[in-house]
């Protein structure tokens, strides 16, 4: 039997002038006690047909069933009493409260004026973390909690509501291979329940693994659904893309290594749990450095060093070189003048202005580019805009960044687009080196081959690349050289080609078996 | 659809002001009528107006700067309070400046202490991240306190029974525009036109332009990109500051010719809903300002052509605006219900 069904479901979003479709004719059906995997590129209207099932979103057109009877939802609480929850990509948890009063928060009790249960909440939800092998500690207060339990948290919430039905945008988007392993037991066993688990992802690797069912979604409209054990990652990826895919771009040992573009030493950092450990490496011309580890273990701080080595809260002590110069003292903005390009780790967060046209987003980091910007004495840096269409014309063309529309807002692009432009932007300055942090976060799989063969293809042309990445594949496919990093210390080292996943997975997780670096 | 919304926002808020005079007993076409005329009735009346009208666009183009970066300025009035006390300052103690002269150095003493007053707010929020709010509207209630000792103390006029300071040189005073031969406008509207010439500019071609738009919608992007957070703040309060030191030229400069405690009617919170009608646009802040300086003429004269309603009729107006502009929410409104019907005939 199905536990809930999407008949023909429609969704048109408007503004302005602009129609955006972001469902048409979607059909999904999920058998109960099953696990249904939710695959598309990003837009392909995966979270809106989740949306609309979860009551967020009302369709245009189509019917929603749920154990085979018609339903209308006005809003999430509704679905929620109908059994169904959702966890979203990005948490739904109040930061400063605790776990408890985030799992009670929405069902406290029948009136407003009921003192509310917490003992027995408690009691409930000690149970219940127990039960599924998910302990947490009630009175933990969320924002202290690492991402990994808050999604924990999140779980537990929909288990503390008894939801027959979960959804899971994106759930492993935030956690470490050891913290995947454990979700996807705890929803195998959700299942064996009798639960019924929709879990959205675009990782064909974790689909194939997991689930037991997958839709695919492409622009918008359901191309088919097909049983997990008569698919492949090359025809899903064919599906979602709806052409053929090459999933794995090979590439060859770096040739010849040049001079030295980048080199740190005894990169020390202590600060409450930011911490950099005596961190010392180089990036030398031609080669592709990986840095591997589960987040949260020095990168994001290694990064913030690398861009603004001279604040004493971003590093406290240690030697920065950058082609050539002992940048250990300089402001950001000195650094921004050099040939190197930096691709941040969230280009919402750090690289885009999300409400400007593209044009002002490719001036971002650019702004004292002699190509951009004229100095005019007594007067300051006047923008050339010939140069600005330039660049957005060169983007176009050179980078694929679509649509091809001047003045359209940075929010009105794909994830896989915005990361377009800001590799477009980064390269217009002409890097010698050249750092890329997650650079396929939240990509499609179209365009990571492409994002992938972009960097080979600088690499080639001899810059000195750093990649940051948590995605194992990401890290094996690409770089010359791995070094791991766990607790703020660069604890491993391994050449193309050394290291199996097996073996790169115990140096992430501090295992001593792992080779130490210069040890 | 968008661009007009200050617009329909405006109408809105004038139609609801006058729609309350009608609850007072008037005739709201009256009412209209005698706004219109008082501010642009006759030759004198308009330029009252543009007299109005010169401190509110420094005043408008003071918190549209500080706005860019995202800061807002409550503190236009205390400075272009402490700009106006400079300005008279430098006219009393260099009396014989020599024509042109004069003037530059009238409006350098009102643009740096109007400029380094803000510029305190500014510098607490990098250094110590108090908000800019906040400070500023305390250095509002300092530089009253500190305009009314050094008024009433150190400059004061001896010949005067009015709070007021002792007369600048006759040097300083700014020609009136032609044409306005009664109404104390003068060239100060032109220097103010031009400094809204210039934001303009600079705002859209200038890096330091660039780089407030940066700072002011995501902080993080900006220190990626080589932006320092912190002075670029700094800098866009002291600009503010010095725009609305500005008001000196028109006020002390051009029409009083010495420094008269209490001689700005609120021009500098006025300034903020300038700014806000104008969305942060230093040219659309130009009939933004014509507007609200109307306003201010027009309802001088309520008082007189109207048995139940007075001047105070300005403020009402002025609110209803600000509300009326600020609900973005009502627009969301407006568009779901849009989005709506169009979705159901998409559907259908």
């Amino acid at each position: 039997m199905n536990a809930v069904e999407l008949r023909s479901i429609s969704k048109v979003f408007v503004s302005g002038t602009s129609r955006v479709v972001a469902n048409e004719d979607v059909n999904l059906a999920a058998k109960q006690g099953s696990i249904h995997a939710i695959v598309g590129e990003n837009g392909a209207g995966k979270s809106t047909a989740m949306k609309v099932l979860f009551g967020m979103q009302q369709p245009d057109s189509g019917e929603i069933l749920v154990a085979g009877k018609p339903v209308r939802w006005r809003n999430p609480t509704e679905a929620m009493a109908g059994g169904i929850g959702m966890v979203h990509q990005h948490f739904m948890l109040a930061g400063p409260y605790t776990v408890l009063e985030n799992v009670v928060l929405g069902c406290e009790g029948a009136s407003a004026f009921q003192p509310i249960a917490f003992e027995r909440a408690a009691a409930r939800l000690r149970e219940l973390g127990e039960r599924y092998s998910m302990p947490v500690d009630p009175e933990a207060v969320i924002e202290d909690l690492p991402v990994g339990i808050q999604q924990r948290v999140e779980i537990l919430k929909l288990l503390y509501r008894d939801s027959k039905v979960l959804i899971l945008d994106e759930p492993t988007a935030v956690l470490t291979p050891q913290e995947i392993e454990a979700l996807f037991s705890n929803l195998r066993r959700l299942r064996d329940e009798g639960r019924t688990i929709l879990i959205i992802t675009h990782k064909l690797k974790e689909v194939l693994a997991l689930s037991d069912e997958v839709t695919v979604l492409r622009q918008g409209r359901s191309v088919g659904t097909i049983e997990t054990a008569k698919a492949s990652a090359e025809l899903l990826a064919e599906w979602m893309v709806g052409r053929k895919v090459v999933l794995d771009v090979k590439a060859e040992q770096a040739s010849a290594l040049g001079a030295v573009r980048m080199q740190v030493a005894g990169l020390r950092l202590d600060a409450g749990r930011s911490k950099l450990r005596d961190v010392s490496f180089q990036v030398r011309a031609g080669e592709i450095v990986g840095i591997a580890g589960v987040e949260g273990n020095g990168q994001s701080e290694l990064l913030r060093a690398l861009l603004d080595p001279a604040n004493p809260k971003v590093l406290e002590a240690g030697r920065i070189e950058m082609l050539g110069h002992d940048v250990s003292s300089w402001s950001s903005a000195q650094i921004r003048q050099l040939r190197a390009g930096f691709m941040p780790e969230d280009r919402h967060r750090d690289g885009m202005l999300l409400d400007e046209p593209v044009e002002q987003n490719l001036l971002l980091g650019l702004q004292h580019h002699p190509r951009f910007v004229r100095e005019v004495p007594a007067v300051g840096g006047v923008i050339r805009s010939d140069a600005l269409d330039q660049a957005l014309e060169r983007a176009w063309k050179d980078y694929d960044l679509r649509p091809r529309a001047a003045g359209i807002l940075g929010r009105g692009l794909s994830g896989g687009n915005q990361q377009k432009l800001v590799i477009a932007r980064e390269f217009e300055h002409d890097p010698e080196f050249l750092v890329a942090a997650h650079p396929t976060r939240g990509v499609d799989v179209g365009a990571i081959e492409w994002i992938h063969r972009k960097l080979l293809a600088a690499r080639d042309a001899g810059a000195g690349i750093l990649l940051v990445s948590s995605e194992l594949d990401e890290i094996f496919a690409l770089s010359d050289r791995i070094l791991v990093m766990f607790d703020g210390a660069l604890v491993a080292e391994y050449r193309r080609g050394q290291a199996t996943p097996q073996e790169l997975g115990l140096a992430m997780s501090g295992s001593s078996a792992a080779k130490g670096v210069g040890a | 659809m968008k661009a007009i919304r200050p617009l329909l926002a405006l109408i809105l808020g004038l139609a609801l002001g006058l729609a309350v005079t009608a609850f007072a007993g008037e005739n709201p076409w009256h009412v209209l009528m005698v706004l219109v005329k008082g501010a642009f009735g006759s030759r004198y009346d308009f330029g009252m107006t543009l007299f109005y009208m010169t401190p509110l666009l420094f005043a408008g183009l003071a918190v549209t700067v500080a706005f860019r970066a995202g800061l807002f300025n409550i503190g236009a009035e205390g400075q272009l309070t402490m700009g106006a006390l400079a300005a008279a300052w430098m006219g009393i103690a260099w009396p014989n400046a020599p024509v042109g002269i004069s003037w530059v150095a009238a409006f350098i003493a009102a643009a740096v202490v109007a400029g380094a007053w803000s510029g305190i707010a500014g510098w607490l929020k990098a250094r110590r991240g108090s908000h800019e709010v906040i400070s500023t509207i305390m250095l509002n209630f300092i530089a009253a306190s500190l305009a009314s000792y050094v008024t009433l103390y150190v400059l004061k006029n001896p010949e005067s029974q009015n709070p007021e300071t002792m007369a600048i040189g006759a040097s300083y005073q700014l020609p009136g525009l032609p044409g306005f031969p009664d109404a104390p406008v003068s060239v100060a509207l032109v220097i103010a036109l031009v400094s809204a010439g210039l934001l303009a500019w600079i705002f859209e071609r200038m890096r330091w332009g660039f780089e407030l738009k940066v700072v002011g919608q995501n902080e993080n992007a900006a220190r990626s990109a080589g932006i320092s957070v912190a002075s670029t703040q700094v800098l866009a309060m002291i600009v503010s500051g010095m725009l609305a030191g500005g008001v000196a030229l028109g006020e002390v400069l051009g029409s009083a010719h010495r420094f008269k405690l209490g001689f700005s009617p609120d021009y500098g919170f006025v300034g903020i809903a300038v700014a806000l009608l104008a969305r942060g646009n230093p040219l659309a802040a130009i009939p933004s300002a014509l507007l609200f300086g109307a306003l201010h003429k027009g309802t001088a004269d309520l008082d007189i052509e109207t048995e139940n309603v007075t001047r105070d009729l300005a403020l009402v107006i002025q609110a209803l605006v600000i509300a009326t502009v600020s609900a973005e929410g009502l627009w969301d409104i407006v568009d779901r219900r849009r989005r709506k019907k169009e979705a159901a005939r998409v559907a259908g």
